[in-house]
């Protein structure tokens, strides 16, 4: 249910926290977090509720007639539709194959629904096409459907993308939150929070020159090497909307039990931290698009961890927590020897100067 | 308000009749208003609030004090305050 | 990034920490009065580090929280009610107003843009001839040279459609205030670092005096906020009132001359209300002379809503404020008043008290 970050709403403000409780819909509801949450659980969940929606993860895992096909879908909503190491269209094809291969599944094909706003210049279409059709042709992956729509001048934000995925689940392959348990270790592939901070960064009137380029990239072969080494692992999870502490924050639900984050040993460039430093941001609410993170058993996190520094979109990765038995939170181990509780923000994280 | 970082001016430059310059933050570049520091140039350490420079950052004063720290922390319990 | 890691040390945090430990024969209760050094000692556990000996306390360093409801009720009313463009830091958008907060005023088609820096809202006045341009300056005296600047950039580009909406706030009486209150039970104060590496530390000497209790303009990083409590206890054992520089690297005794000078030009001293606190004398910053004509409370008056503001009965921001609780002891706290759904101001600034605590604990705050 996630959908792709838009630090268009850092500048353009995001998640009204109204004093009275509202009958619209605000940008809060689509910031990954509180209010998005209760959205789906008090007014889409109850409308539509089936036993694949129940689980409420990125995508279902369908059984049909013996194969097991994981399907999910995912808008794009970005602004700037443009930015550093990426585009709408890559942004879109990584992120709904990304959520295929969180499922352990092999993509077969891909659908890609355009909604055009009256004036968008043919050309940057054309590049943002160019873009999502080579990111889909790396990935070996077709895009089989599609549909183009045209609204309004004003009404649509340039353009948006929804991309839906179907792939293939190995039979035994289970990987959900639920599997998780007291003594699993997790891990991260790389550093955190560039796609976040090169979106930032990109908007106007920052002028912010930060040469930060999104993480944006599919993570199909980093996945696969991964579990080739280690077949037990628990689950996997890109953390993009609202970061990783969002995905923590999600996978301690779903599991019923505490994450320990060890502060000291995120990861994070050292110009996103620069820009999470200059604008009050904290680099775990920050998206990735091109991470990964890994739970898994204590007896395969070496494995898991060296298979991951072996590939190319892997050679950071670290070892950042531990789960524990516990209520279902996540707490950070701070590197003075003190432990607080993350907090999920209302909303998208504001630049804030106080 | 209180969330002022430091950076290195790598550019000066005028604008507008403003006294500008370019500061880097670990590989981020932000622009930032000198009116508030006019004597700062380029190789200085600036704290930066709200897109204009507050102070100069002493670069001495924070080794010496760093060094004393560090020499009490070594020293353990019981060393003199600094 | 330099200047800022060094200053993260755990080594000399915990030799810090075990100095103070070691030094306090007594506990003692210092209050710090910048949101930033709250957010720092919560977000690092700091606190814990220097208990029993030392019990902190946040006062009023939020100056988010500080900004009178009608003043931000009179931004909502511009953005809702005119074709200004209202402009303002990320950290106000969620506070709430009488009704509502900025970010819903957005929601229903006010023109609300969050900026770093409020020249950035002049250069926008200048690119929007047609269209009053409105900023609203919130801040400490760290901030009041930045809004100085766009206020003389704006006259000297002789731009007739940016204006101020003024909510500047002055530290010193606020301390005073603090210092001078019946059943005070503050040893001594940690002043905002930043707001000294403008205005130097001057102001507070006669405080100290006047008092008998120790101020030291402390940094904000964990290393800087140990060492200001540091000096603190040392004063405090010893017996002595005065002020000290913790924060060396940035606070001369003078503070930044030009920066000052900027100030003097644009604004005067005046009375302010501290939301939450009441009237502060000489508790606020108001625009001077000429530059009265970029006052927006006096351009929008006609929009100033006619019914006074309205605080949730229950909001006890302003014991908050002052320290006379912490957060969780009020029966608000998590239940009422989260930062979804605030009741005031010190919940939902990222450098509130509240919002500090429950970033810190959450809910299980609650004692």
């Amino acid at each position: 249910m996630s959908d792709a970050f838009d630090a268009g709403r850092l500048l353009a403000p995001a998640c009204p926290a109204p004093a009275e409780p509202g009958d619209r819909v605000t940008l809060a509801h689509g910031a990954g977090t509180g209010a998005a949450s209760r959205l789906f659980e008090e007014l889409l969940f109850p409308r539509l509720a089936n036993e694949w929606l129940a689980p409420r993860h990125d995508g279902a895992v369908l059984d049909a007639e013996g194969a097991r096909l994981a399907f999910t879908t995912d808008s794009y909503v970005v602004r700037p539709l443009e930015f550093p190491g990426g585009d709408i269209g890559s942004l879109a094809v990584h992120g709904t194959l990304n959520d295929l291969a969180m499922c352990g599944a092999r993509p077969l094909a891909l659908s890609c629904a355009l909604v055009l706003e009256e004036g968008l210049p043919l050309a940057t279409l054309a590049r943002i096409v160019d873009s999502l059709g080579a990111a889909a042709r790396e990935a070996g992956v077709p895009v089989a459907t599609g549909d183009t729509k045209v609204v309004e001048r004003g009404k649509g934000d340039g353009l948006y993308v929804n991309t839906a995925g179907v792939g293939l689940v190995p039979p035994g392959r289970v990987l959900r939150p639920e599997r998780v348990a007291p003594g699993d270790v997790v891990l991260v592939s790389g550093p955190i929070g560039a796609h976040g901070a090169a979106v930032l960064s990109a908007r106007e009137g920052l002028a912010v020159e930060s040469g930060i380029r999104s993480d944006s990239a599919w993570l199909g072969p980093l996945v696969a090497a991964v579990l080739a080494a280690a077949p037990g692992l628990r689950c996997l999870r890109d953390p993009t909307r609202g970061g990783l502490g969002a995905a923590l924050h999600e996978i301690a639900r779903g599991a019923g039990c505490e994450i320990e984050l060890d502060e000291a040993a995120l990861p994070v460039d050292p110009p996103v931290r620069a820009v999470c430093e200059l604008f009050g941001l904290d680099p775990l609410f920050l998206a990735s698009e091109g991470r990964c993170v890994v739970f898994a058993a204590e007896e395969d996190a070496g494995r898991a961890l060296a298979a991951l520094r072996a590939e190319p979109l892997g050679r950071q990765a670290a070892r950042i927590g531990r789960v524990r038995a516990g209520a279902p939170r996540v707490v950070v181990a701070t590197a003075f020897g003190g432990r607080r509780l993350l907090v999920l923000p209302a909303g998208d994280p504001l630049p804030r100067i106080c | 308000m209180c969330l002022a970082v430091p950076g290195r001016v790598v550019e000066v430059y005028e604008e507008d009749g403003l006294r500008m310059a370019r500061v880097d933050f670990a590989g981020v570049r932000l622009r930032v208003c000198l009116e508030t520091l006019p004597e700062a140039e380029v190789g200085a350490w600036l704290l930066v609030h709200a897109g204009v420079a507050l102070q100069r950052l002493d670069a001495d004063a924070a080794e010496a004090g760093l060094a004393l720290l560090a020499e009490a922390a070594a020293a353990g319990a019981g060393a003199e305050e600094p | 990034m330099r200047f800022v890691e060094e200053y993260r040390d755990p080594r000399l945090v915990r030799a810090l920490a075990e100095e103070i430990q070691g030094r306090a024969t007594r506990a003692w209760t210092i209050m710090e009065v910048c949101g930033g050094q709250t957010h720092s000692i919560v977000q690092h556990g700091l606190d814990e580090l220097v208990a029993p000996a030392v019990s902190l306390l946040h006062g009023p360093g939020c100056p988010v929280c500080v900004t009178p409801l009608e003043t931000l009720d009179l931004a909502l009313a511009i953005a809702e009610g005119s074709d200004a463009i209202l402009c303002s830091f990320g950290d106000m958008l969620r506070v709430p107003g009488s009704k509502h907060d900025l970010l819903t005023a957005r929601a229903r088609g006010g023109d609300v843009r969050v900026v770093y820096g409020p020249l950035d809202a002049a250069r926008l006045a200048g690119r929007t001839p047609g269209r009053p341009v409105v900023f609203l300056a919130v801040g400490f005296e760290t901030t009041a040279p930045a809004v100085a600047v766009a206020a003389r950039f704006a006259r000297r580009q002789r731009l007739e459609n940016f204006f101020l909406l003024v909510s500047h706030v002055r530290v010193p009486p606020a301390l005073e205030a603090i210092a001078g209150a019946p059943g005070a039970r503050v040893d001594a104060f940690l002043a905002a670092g930043h707001v000294c590496t403008v205005m130097g530390t001057a102001e507070y000497e006669p405080i100290a005096a006047r008092h008998g209790l120790p101020i030291v303009a402390t940094g904000f990083e964990p290393v800087d906020i140990l060492e200001g409590i540091a000096l603190a206890v040392a004063r405090l054992e010893a017996g002595e009132a005065g002020v000290d520089i913790q924060y060396r690297r940035a606070v001369r005794p003078g503070g930044n001359p030009a920066a000052r000078a900027l100030i003097e030009e644009v604004f005067e001293c005046a009375d302010r209300p501290w939301r939450g606190i009441g009237v502060v004398p000489g508790g606020g910053l108001a625009l001077r002379g000429d530059y009265r004509a970029l006052d927006a409370a006096t351009a929008f008056a006609r929009l100033a809503p006619s019914q006074a503001p309205r605080e949730p009965a229950s909001c006890r921001a302003g014991d908050v404020l002052r320290g006379a609780i912490r957060p969780p002891e009020c029966a608000e706290f998590g239940r009422g008043c989260t930062p979804e759904r605030p009741l005031g101001a010190p919940m939902v600034s990222s450098e509130g008290a509240c919002a500090a605590y429950w970033n810190r604990f959450g809910a299980e705050a609650r004692p």
